[in-house]
Parts: C-alpha cells; structure tokens; sequence
C-alpha cells in the first residue's frame, strides 16, 4: 500500500522538477533539464501505475471504494470561527483537505495524464531541442503536469480549484511561450480572460455547493446528494450544477465559450497536445464527471449539458471542415469532440463520456503531435495549402497519424469508433429517445469529422508538393525522441477502445464497468424516479440491439462517407485547389472560413475592438464610458468644485480685504490715530521738561493753596 | 550765638531740595541727575530728622527707610543707564528720547 498511501507524491514530482527549473534551470545544460524533467514525470507516470494498481487490490472487496488520504486541514475554520450556517440552519466549520482521492474515476485521468504526459516530455526534448527558453519550457511543463496532477487527485472542490486555477496559468504562459510574438501573447491573454469567466462560474457553484451541503469534499457532497435527501430538480442544485458547468465550458472550450481554444495554437506544438487536447481541456468534463451525484439530480443542468455538447460538436466541426491552419483544424475538432463528452454526459452516460476522453487523449496527441512533426519538417510551415505530398518522405509521422485519423473518424476497430459509437448509441437511447435530435446533431459532427481528417491528411501527405523548394529541400524525418512516442500513442489510438468494446459486439465492456461503481448510484437514483421507464427500458433492452447495430452501421457509413468525399476532392490537389464547399455555396464556406464570425462579434458585443456604428460596445465600449465619464462628470465635478472655491475665496478676499480688515479693523485704528494726534503732541521727548513741568505744576499748586 | 532751632534745619533742607531739583532739570548726565535726586531724597530726610525733634523716633526710621529706597533707586538707575549706554553710547538725558511719539 506503499504507493497508495503516498499518492501525494505524484503531483510532488513535477512541482519539484518545476521548482528546479525556476530557480536553477537558466544554468542547466540541456540535458539535465531533460533528466530533470522528464524524470519527474516518467517517476510520476510509474508510481501512478503502482498506485492504481495497489489500489484495484484495495478495492478488490468492494469495487469502485474510493481511497482517500488526508495529508492536513489545508484551509480550516477551527472549531468555532468562522463557523457558517447552512442552508438548513445548522452551523458547520468550514474545512478544506490537503487531501488526495483515488477511485476510479480520477484513475483513470491519472493515468492518462501521467503516460500521455510523459510521451509528450519525451517528444518535447526532441522538438525544443533547437528553441530558446528550454528550461523554460520544460519547467511550465512541469507546473502543468502538478496542477493537473492536483486537479485529478484532490479530494475536494477547493483543492480541485487550485488546480484548475494552475493549469489555467500554466495554459497562458505555454500559450505565449513565443511572447515576443503578439499574437501568441494576445491569445494566452484571450485564453487567460475567457477562462476567468468560467473560472468565476466554478468559484460561485463552488461556494453554492458549501453552503448548501456544508462541505465541499466529494464523498461528503456526493454522499448527501444520494441521501436521498433532496428532490430531483432541486433549484439550489440546478443552480450550482449550472455555476459549475459555465466552469466547465471556459476550460473545455463549450460554446460560448470555446473561443480561446483555436487561437491557444500559438503556443509550441506539444504544448497543443498536452494541454489543448489531451489533458487540460477534458479538465471541464472531468469535473461535470465528478460532480455526476449533483448532476442527476438537476434534469435541467444535464439537459443544458447535453445541448451545449452537442451545439459545440457540430459548430466547431463545421469550422473545421474549411480550415487551412493544419493546427486550427485539430483545434476545431478538440472542441468538436470535447462537445461529444459533454453530450454524453447531458444523456446521462457518464461512462461513456469518460471512455471518449480517455479514447481522445491517445489519438488527440497523437494528432497534435504528428502535425507538430510535420510543422518541424515543413520548417515551421502551418498552412495545408503549402504542404502535400509528405506520405513518403515522413513515413513514421504519415502512418501514425493516419492511425489517429482512423480513430477520430470512428473506424473500426479503432479507438474513436467505440468511444464515439457508445457515445451516439445512449444519445439515441437515454430518457427513452428524447435526446433523438441530438444523436442527429452528434451523428452530422460524425460525418464532418471524418470530411475534415481526411483532408487534413489528403492536403498534408498525399497529391503534388505545392511547397517551395527550400523548404521542399529541408523535409526531414523528426529524430527518434520525437517519432517512438508517435509509435506509443499510435498503439493507444488503435488499441486503447478496446477496453470498452460494447456487449452487443461480443465484448465485456470493462472500462464501464470499472468506472461503474462511481456512476452506478446515479443510474439508482434515476430508476426510482421512474420506475414505468425502467421497466419499459428493461423491455426495450431486447429490442434494441438491432437498432444498435444499425446505428453502429450508419456511423461507419459516415465515416466512409467522409472519407471518400475528402478522397474525392483532394487526393489531386496541386496548387490552387478548389474546395468543393467554397465552389457549390461560396456563402457557405465563407460563413464557415471566418469562423461564423464569432470572433468578430465578440468584437463588437463584448470586447469592443470593433465598433457598432459610432458606439462602441463591450469593454472597451464600457472603458470608454467610463473615461467619458471620469474626465467630463467626475474631473468637471472636481474642475466644478474648484471653479466655485476659487470663486467663493475671491468674494472672501474682497470682504475680508475690505469689510474685516478695512472697515473693522483699520477703521477703529485710524478713528483713534485721528484722536490721540493731538495727545501726541505732549509726548514730545525730553525728560527734564517733563519733570520742569511736574516742578511748575507742583509750585502752582502749593502756591494756590498756600495764597488761597 | 542763636540755638539752632527748627527752623534752620528747615531752611537748609530746601535749599538743599531747590539746589536738586535745579540739578534734576538743568544737568544733562544722567549720573548728576541722579545724584541731584539723591539731594533731594537727602533734603527730605533732614526735613524728616529735624522734625523728630519735636514729634519722636518715626522721623528717623522713616529716613531710614528713604536711605534704603535711595540706595536701590541708584542701583536700579545706575542699572538702567548702563544697559542704556552700552546701547546708545551716550549717558546724556536729552538723548534719551526712545519713548517719543
């Protein structure tokens, strides 16, 4: 139980290889910031390993038991301060955990996060190896690697706060790694802002949840959402399920909210895979995931999930389908498919949105990873429309890639086609069918998908070469660090569905019923509310299975689909080539090429960039009020009060000046000048006159009185 | 030869009374002015002696008392014109105008 008890280890490593890197890495040689770094992670990666593995023995009595290790009271409200009421009138004392929780549910992040992010320590070393910034980079890297790791394995929503904050930061500086290019330092300062907005949605729906349940620990929280205690729609729980899914939607890019995902490209290309498609962005989902016991019981939050999902899925798609930035693509298609898990968990299939993330870190990567490989061949190249006819002179990049874009197309037996297949098959058959519009949405993304992998492959690897010559020139394999982990996930992207691989296909499922135990009380709850339904599904169950297969037909039939169309329009495609969209509805495509426009309005509505008219609008429309106001109202009620003390002080100078001092008191003292001028006059000076006159005086005087 | 009576004293007093006061008005040092006071004070003190003669003791302490109030009248004016002097340089009473309008 070694590596079990010691879990906080994990998120220790890197955040140590971190630390080094901050106040050692600018002396380090390459090398050792590679040792360094990388090693944290693969320790971490391998003691992630021990620890699941200790921790399917712990569970081994009671399957899904969540372990849980309290390191100390990390934010504590002793006993009696601060205590606060909850909403029931009871005083509780606000605690916080450093504490770690392992069940299978944040396994299985772990693991992901640890073997993907090793693989892509490995690629990086490969790819940095002639960047500036190298520790850097690889010290980023690791506070990501601890921030997530703290994410996935706190045992709290504080705690979990911490981490979401963390990657948060870490996506921004990765983000702007190139900070001497404006552009990549304007997309991590989009990436940062948007992510605040859902940042205070968590914040809010963190701070509903502990009043409303006292604690903020997952077991506490998830046990008294089970208690039975409160109602299905409960209005304080759909409030706080909804604060908590605008969190979800700044950091796994749903719409409203996607925007920052596309522009985050302009950070280095493993920072692409870890961060913006593997690891960080299925944080959101992670969280809706872990909050299922809340969810559940809020039908109108699950249902907003669902639809957000499913709205993203499609929208980001088709902005994917006329992209020519190899790298938007995928970024496109990260939203597209983060969208699937969010529609998966909206139909209540947790498990299956779990399983599509899990599906997606490997092929994601993997796809972000090659397409990091061929920018490095192409030298820094990123436009498809310079690119073409790759396929043979970067073989290992080419077939594993084309592995991912099996996967992500859903074909099978590849790992998208399981995940992607369970996700359409409970959208289709949840809440017996009312989802049905958005299986249809869910299946068009399918459609889409398949169109823009394949001609991200076409226009990359296959018709004429439509680059110069120098570059043509420098076309270059990557070095071993760089494709052996390309091999690794390509083996993850074939191989990693077939943990899930459905009854109805002869399989056992296991990656559902591992996570069962975590979802399984929901399934509970929902099935007492509803026991006609249940027992209508029970029925169903056996009728379904054709309509199951058929489904799973069509789905493949999409996938062909799109890759016969892509196969079609661009496996010739030589310089000029004409998209089909832009040639039968060039509307169309020029809707899609600029991104719906949304960028623009949010120019318009929220930032103010752009103006609406002569008004500007947003905040920079609200800075400009508000300086309007500052130097007209508040500076000309300053100038005002000034104008009218400078005023007031002249007509006290005058009076004072003229009534006070002229009137008051020089008028008494020139009526007494006037009178005392004769007086003066005796004063004359001389003392023996003085007393000449006392001497006279006194002789009149004694002279009077003598002869008197 | 006559006794000296009463009346002898008295003439000698105001003679010298009048020979102070003329000094107190004519002499411009302020020294001989208060030395015509002390005459003065002096030609009241005979005055106040001779008249003991006829009335008691109180005449001659009290001119006691007048030599003590003559003694510190000189230290004080002698005071007064030294601090005045090292001022003006002068000790002549005409200069002494400072008070004047």
């Amino acid at each position: 139980m070694f590596f079990l008890s010691h879990i906080w280890i994990i998120p220790l490593l890197p955040a140590c290889g971190a630390t080094i890197m901050f106040f050692f890495g600018r002396k380090l040689q390459k090398p050792a910031v590679s040792a360094v770094c990388v090693g944290a992670v693969v320790v971490a990666f391998l003691w992630a390993c021990l620890a699941v593995w200790q921790y399917s023995d712990y569970s081994h009595q009671t399957p899904g038991k969540p372990y849980q290790t309290i390191l100390y009271t990390w934010l504590g409200s002793g006993s009696n301060q601060l205590n606060y009421v909850t909403h029931d009138g009871s005083p509780v004392a606000f605690n916080a955990d450093a504490g770690f929780l392992l069940d299978p549910l944040s396994a299985i992040w772990l693991l992901f996060v640890t073997g993907v992010g090793m693989l892509i320590h490995i690629y990086s070393t490969g790819y940095m190896a002639h960047e500036g910034g190298y520790y850097r980079f690889f010290g980023y890297l690791n506070l990501f690697m601890f921030s997530m790791l703290t994410l996935i394995l706190a045992n709290n929503y504080a705690l979990m706060f911490v981490g979401w904050e963390g990657v948060g930061l870490c996506s921004y500086l990765l983000i702007g790694f190139y900070f001497h290019r404006k552009s990549a330092s304007d997309a991590a300062n989009k990436a940062f802002i948007v992510n605040r907005i859902g940042d205070a949605g968590f914040l809010l729906g963190m701070f509903t949840i502990a009043w409303y349940f006292g604690s903020v620990r997952f077991t506490d929280v998830n046990a008294l959402a089970r208690s039975g205690h409160f109602a299905i729609g409960d209005p304080i729980i759909t409030a706080a399920t909804l604060l908590l899914f605008v969190g979800a939607c700044g950091k796994s890019a749903q719409l409203p909210l996607y925007v920052w995902l596309p522009d985050a490209m302009e950070g280095p290309t493993p920072v692409s895979a870890l961060i913006h498609a593997a690891t960080m962005v299925t944080a959101g989902v992670y969280m809706v995931a872990r909050s299922n016991a809340l969810f559940v019981l809020a039908p109108t939050s699950m249902k907003t999930v669902a639809i957000i999902g499913a709205l993203t899925a499609i929208f980001a798609a088709s902005i994917g389908l006329v992209q020519n930035d190899i790298k938007r693509v995928l970024a496109y298609s990260t939203v597209s498919q983060l969208g699937y898990m969010f529609l998966a968990l909206g139909v209540g299939a947790f498990a299956a949105g779990v399983f599509h993330v899990f599906t997606h870190a490997f092929f994601k990567a993997l796809l972000f990873l090659g397409a990091g490989s061929v920018i490095h061949a192409m030298s820094g190249e990123q436009d498809m429309q310079n690119m073409g006819d790759l396929n043979k002179r970067i073989p290992v990049t080419h077939w594993t890639m084309f592995l991912a874009t099996l996967a992500i197309a859903g074909v099978p037996p590849f790992a998208g086609f399981f995940s992607k297949d369970e996700i359409l098959w409970q959208s289709w058959s949840s809440e017996g069918g009312a989802y049905r519009v958005l299986w249809f949405i869910g299946y068009a993304t399918a459609l889409m998908t398949a169109f823009y992998m394949f001609r991200l492959m076409f226009l990359t690897f296959h018709g004429r070469a439509r680059m110069s010559h120098e570059v043509e020139h420098h076309i270059h394999e990557s070095p071993k660090s760089m494709t052996v982990p390309l091999m690794i996930l390509a083996i993850g992207a074939v191989a990693s569905g077939w943990l899930g691989w459905p009854h109805s296909l002869g399989g056992s499922n296991r990656f559902e019923k591992f996570l069962e135990p975590v979802f399984a009380r929901e399934a509970m709850v929902l099935q007492e509310e509803k026991p006609s339904q249940l027992a209508a599904g029970a029925k169903e169950e056996e009728h379904t299975s054709g309509t199951e297969y058929l489904l799973m037909f069509l789905s493949v039939g999409a996938a062909a689909a799109g890759w016969g169309m892509a196969w079609k329009a661009y496996r010739n495609a030589d310089k000029g080539y004409a998209e089909p969209i832009a040639k039968s509805t060039p509307f169309v495509y020029d809707v899609l090429y600029h991104k719906y426009y949304v960028d623009e309005g949010y120019d318009y509505a929220f930032t103010g960039r752009r103006k609406v008219g002569d008004v500007r609008l947003g905040t920079m429309g609200l800075g400009e009020a508000s300086s309007w106001f500052d130097s007209n109202v508040i500076d000309g009620t300053v100038n005002g009060a000034g104008w009218m003390t400078r005023a007031i002080a002249t007509l006290s100078n005058w009076w004072d000046k003229w009534i006070i001092d002229g009137v008051l008191v020089n008028g008494p003292a020139i009526v007494s000048r006037v009178i005392s001028y004769p007086m003066r006059m005796l004063q004359w000076g001389l003392v023996q006159w003085y007393a000449l006159v006392m001497v006279v005086g006194l002789v009149g005087f004694v002279a009077y009185y003598a002869w008197r | 030869m006559a006794p000296i009576t009463t009346l002898h004293y008295l003439v000698v007093a105001a003679a010298l009374f009048v020979l102070g006061v003329i000094g107190v008005l004519t002499r411009r040092n302020v020294v001989i002015v208060l030395m015509s006071i002390e005459l003065i004070l002096n030609a009241v003190n005979l005055n106040l002696v001779a008249f003991s003669r006829l009335w008691g003791l109180h005449g001659q302490v009290f001119s006691i008392f007048v030599i003590t109030d003559a003694a510190a009248e000189a230290a004080v004016g002698l005071g007064i014109l030294i601090a005045f002097f090292r001022n003006k340089e002068t000790v002549n009473v005409d200069e002494v105008d400072l008070l004047k309008w």
